[in-house]
């Protein structure tokens, strides 16, 4: 904010003189000055520049107090607009065929639909959108809403301001509900411990932070043991020093424990999503020992198998990763069967030839995407429930589309064991993968065989597809990026075993995101390559090789 | 069609082969389009393609240039550097064209250079770049750092009170030069060596979790924070869903951009990224009548209504015209003739100006800082006083702080040093 608006100096001053006073500047500033109304204080946001909005702003806040909510909010989504014909504010809501559906901004009347052309936006910057969120947060920090409560308490959290301190005392002396008590007790002690200049009322705000994690605290109480330049604390008084040093050292420590976990959380996750492309390559590969160049390709499929579901159905985006799921395991799969059927089969045994054909086949998958899709990246959306994380405090969270993935990866893995070991299929493709004239003289049709084990690792890849959509570009060049990580982890592991493939993907990911924070992302990916290509020479066949006769 | 009628047009087909060796080669104007229409640089270098060759197409209409159609070369370097090169070589002598459109990453533009010198070709270069050159064969229509990464850095300095910078970007030239430009930029300003923090990332990166993480922490320490981002092409859409996730929003840490457009953000739900940045020279939100006559050209020719423009199509745009009154004014395609005569040409540009072709072979552009919008687009915030000349040699670099690039006589050099007055060959 450039200029600090006027009560804030005010109660600033006021402050100093007596809670009695400010008590009153904080009630004059929410009541609405009833001479002017919201209405004409609300019309020179018609056609205003950026440079004057923030005035116009405050003055709504000041003199309008809570009735400019639905102005000020409207304001901060980006939905206030004005007609060009009679300058009359409205509240526009964009609709997915065009144009825009509008309302009046004071009463909430449905005035129909209209074009674009037809309406201004009143504009908006970063600044102005800080300004509007901490108006609203003063405005609503007494609503009876609990949840507009806590926003505005988080809010005022971040950036700790004496000038709201008399609302936030106000508030406390209301407030029932535990959470929310607990949240601001914090903020007052917060604020308590910048401003207050005795021991006593200090120590008492430090008692109160101990356990508190909020960012903005520990700023404070690293701006209260910051030494000076002969290395002496800068603070006065040395009894708050060092307790305030020694809550600091126990936040500290909080906070590497859990820069730990959520380092091995992105480890964990970027291991499964290793995982997931690796286990399809895996049994491809791994059991069938094809060289299968588009592995990537299949699972570029996937994705835009699942660009194709939501095209599909517009209106149910978030029931469209359910339909996605099975989709892209049928689309990939057939796709694998028909590689299979068409090329593979002919080069049996023959690596080097199988290699530069699936090569092949992965360039013709790209150009045909390319063609049919454009070059361009499809955008796949995100449905509601895998955006934004789980907070688990105010300093660790887990993302949702990352612990989705990461369930969805052991549930693929769990289910691809269970069809290995429990179904006839699994049966037939072990007994062929070990020894295929014998598992023919046996009576299994290995021709049948080997086309189902392609199209289900194939499969896989394109379940892989569905997932990677979520974190990544869906283009034609999708498998490209992945295809050497998923040979990297499937040589790691183990060719022909599938919990290698698990330990390896998982450890991989782990191991390169401990790495990241010392070296770098681009140095991180060369040392993982260098240390397998270490590790392969030490042992060739992996971290779990194959043993007895299914060696061979 | 029956198969009569396909002999017959095979047979035109061949006679026209034969005929078209000896007369095209009086009858037309050669126009060489270098753009990859495969590989990764595909997603934006076929927009640039087709922006060519609507420019082309339009041309025509109006009567061709000097009483002649022009006629495209288009091949496809397939996003592969040396093949540039050897795509550039088999434009200049076997198709034998007048001038070229083409290029994209600068890592590609150097793999062209020293053929385009050698043969003494023409080539238009439109996108931004990190600057520290000059040739005589190149004329630059996209930014020079000072025309979009010091006037962002600007705007969120004095605007926004940033104090704290993470300048993050993909590990290449572009992303590594513009950095340093910048770090020595804001040391200059006055920023500590603590409050910069540097990233770099493999081109398209799509695990973001840690840097991000990173970023908030460097962020939360209580003075303002911004990324300026030179991260490249397509591992932005992974970049932006990730702060999007963790919760980071504009108003915590804006994001700078200079390299995501409208084309890249038609890609992406935007709604989580209103609020941030980005510096261009153009907008496709720009109001004026030269933007809504390019825009609705663009969309007809493309056939699809929801196309978008972009910054580098505009500097196209300018490059295709200017290229066009420099041929006009020389009165012939010749190399020579026509590189003189496009110094101080000049045409409209899309947001209401005037583009300049300065004698250091780079455009006076304005500059525009713009946020983006829920929509796809951007909203102009900010907008520098008239136009900023290009600068190939950056003054904040001590490398070159002393070197000039000035193409009219007498110094006629890319690389001229002012201090010594010596001029070091075109480039580096």
């Amino acid at each position: 904010m450039n200029k600090l608006p006027i009560h804030y100096f005010l109660s600033l001053v006021i402050a100093v003189f007596g809670v009695v006073y400010s008590q009153q500047s904080a009630a004059e500033s929410s009541t609405p000055n009833p001479s002017v109304t919201l209405a004409e204080l609300s019309e020179p946001l018609v056609g205003a520049n950026l440079r004057k909005m923030p005035a116009l702003v405050e003055r709504l806040e000041l003199e309008a107090g809570t009735t400019a909510l639905p102005v000020l909010e409207a304001l901060l989504a980006g939905e206030l607009y004005y007609q060009r014909s009679d300058k009359r504010l409205v509240r526009a809501v964009s609709q997915t065929e065009g144009g825009f559906q509008i309302s009046d901004v004071f009463s909430t009347d449905a005035l129909g639909s209209v074009a674009k052309k037809q309406i201004r936006k009143v504009k908006l910057n970063n600044a102005l959108r800080v300004q509007l969120r901490a108006a609203i947060g003063r405005l609503t920090l007494l609503s009876d809403d609990p949840k507009l409560r806590l926003t505005a308490i988080e809010n005022m959290l971040k950036k700790p301001d004496q000038a709201n301190l008399e609302l936030l005392q106000q508030a406390r002396a209301q407030e029932t509900d535990s959470d929310i008590v607990d949240l601001l007790n914090e903020a007052l002690a917060l604020n308590l411990l910048i401003a207050a200049t005795d021991r006593q009322p200090r120590l008492q705000a430090l008692r109160e932070l101990e356990g508190s994690l909020q960012p903005a605290v520990r700023n404070a109480l690293q701006a209260l043991v910051a030494l000076d330049a002969d290395a002496q604390p800068l603070e006065q008084d040395i009894v708050v020093f060092t307790s305030a040093s020694r809550l600091l050292d126990k936040i500290d420590g909080k906070l590497g424990f859990y820069a730990f976990l959520e380092t091995l959380f992105f480890g964990l996750s970027l291991g499964s999503v290793l995982l997931l492309i690796a286990t399809g390559l895996a049994i491809t590969f791994g059991v069938m020992g094809v060289i299968n160049m588009a592995h990537g390709e299949l699972i570029m499929l996937g994705a835009y198998t699942t660009y194709v579901v939501q095209l599909l159905m517009p209106n149910h985006i978030e029931y469209s990763l359910l339909v996605a799921v099975p989709a892209a395991f049928l689309v990939s799969g057939l796709v694998g069967i028909l590689i299979e059927r068409s090329v593979i089969r002919f080069l049996h045994g023959r690596p080097l030839e199988t290699l530069l054909a699936t090569f092949g086949v992965s360039l013709i998958l790209q150009q045909a995407v390319r063609s049919i899709f454009s070059p361009l990246n499809r955008q796949v959306a995100t449905p509601e429930w895998m955006s934004g994380s789980l907070e688990i405090n105010s300093i660790f969270s887990l993302t949702y589309n990352r612990l989705y993935v990461f369930l969805f990866a052991l549930l693929v893995f769990v289910l691809l064991q269970l069809i290995l070991k429990r179904t006839t299929l699994g049966l037939n493709v072990r007994a062929v993968s070990q020894n295929r004239s014998m598992a023919k003289a046996m009576g299994v049709k290995t021709d049948w065989v080997d086309a189902m084990t392609f199209g289900l690792g194939s499969g896989v890849a394109g379940l892989a597809g569905v997932a990677l959509s979520q974190l990544t570009n869906v283009g034609p060049n999708l498998g490209q990026a992945y295809i050497i990580d998923s040979f990297m982890v499937v040589v790691f592991g183990g060719v022909g075993n599938l919990w290698g493939t698990l330990v390896a993907g998982l450890s991989l990911g782990v191991f390169t995101k401990f790495l990241e924070p010392a070296t770098g992302a681009v140095m991180a990916k060369i040392l993982v390559l260098v240390f397998i290509v270490l590790f392969i020479q030490k042992r060739p066949r992996g971290l779990f090789p194959q043993q007895g006769r299914a060696a061979e | 069609m029956n198969t009569r009628k396909l002999m017959s047009t095979a047979l035109l087909a061949v006679g026209g082969a034969v005929l078209s060796a000896s007369l095209y080669a009086a009858d037309t104007i050669k126009v060489g389009v270098l753009h990859s229409l495969s590989g990764t640089m595909a997603i934006s270098e076929t927009t640039l393609k087709d922006t060519v060759l609507m420019m082309i197409e339009d041309q025509n209409k109006k009567g061709g240039l000097l009483g002649k159609k022009l006629e495209p070369v288009v091949v496809d370097p397939a996003s592969n550097w040396p093949l540039f090169a050897e795509k550039t070589r088999e434009l200049l002598s076997q198709e034998e064209v007048d001038v070229i459109f083409g290029c994209w990453t600068s890592v590609s533009r150097k793999s062209v250079l020293p053929v385009i010198e050698e043969l003494n070709g023409l080539l238009f270069y439109p996108v931004q770049y990190e600057g520290e050159e000059s040739s005589k064969n190149v004329f630059y229509t996209g930014a020079a750092p000072n025309q979009q990464a010091i006037p962002a850095v600007d705007y969120l300095m004095n605007e926004l009170d940033v104090k704290r910078w993470v300048l993050a970007g993909t590990d290449y030239v572009y992303p590594r030069t513009t950095n340093k430009v910048l770090e020595a930029y804001l040391k200059a300003k006055g920023v500590a060596d603590k409050d910069i923090m540097i990233n770099y990332t493999p081109f398209g990166h799509s695990d973001w979790q840690s840097i991000v993480a990173d970023v908030k922490k460097f962020g939360s320490e209580g003075k303002k924070t911004a990324v300026v981002s030179t991260i490249n092409g397509d591992a932005n859409v992974p970049f932006y869903k990730e702060l999007g996730n963790q919760g980071i929003s504009a108003e915590d840490i804006p994001v700078v951009a200079f390299s995501v457009g409208e084309e890249e953000l038609s890609g992406i739900d935007t709604k989580p990224l209103v609020g941030h940045l980005a510096a261009w020279n153009y907008f496709q939100s720009v109001e004026s009548d030269e933007n809504d006559e390019f825009i609705a050209k663009w969309k007809k020719y493309i056939k699809d209504d929801k196309r978008v423009t972009n910054d580098p199509m505009e500097a196209t745009y300018i490059g295709f015209n200017m290229w066009v009154a420099a041929v006009e004014k020389a009165g012939t395609t010749d190399v020579d003739a026509v590189e003189q005569a496009m110094i101080g040409i000049t045409t409209p540009n899309l947001t209401g100006g005037t583009a300049v072709m300065n004698r250091n072979h780079h455009l006076s552009k304005p500059v525009l800082i713009g946020e983006i919008q829920a929509d796809g687009q951007f909203e102009v915030v900010s907008e520098t006083m008239g136009v900023v000349p290009g600068d190939a040699w950056s003054d904040y670099l001590p490398g070159s702080k002393d070197i000039v690039a000035d193409w009219v006589t007498p110094i006629r050099c890319g690389n001229f040093n002012a201090k010594t007055a010596k001029c070091s060959g075109q480039n580096m």
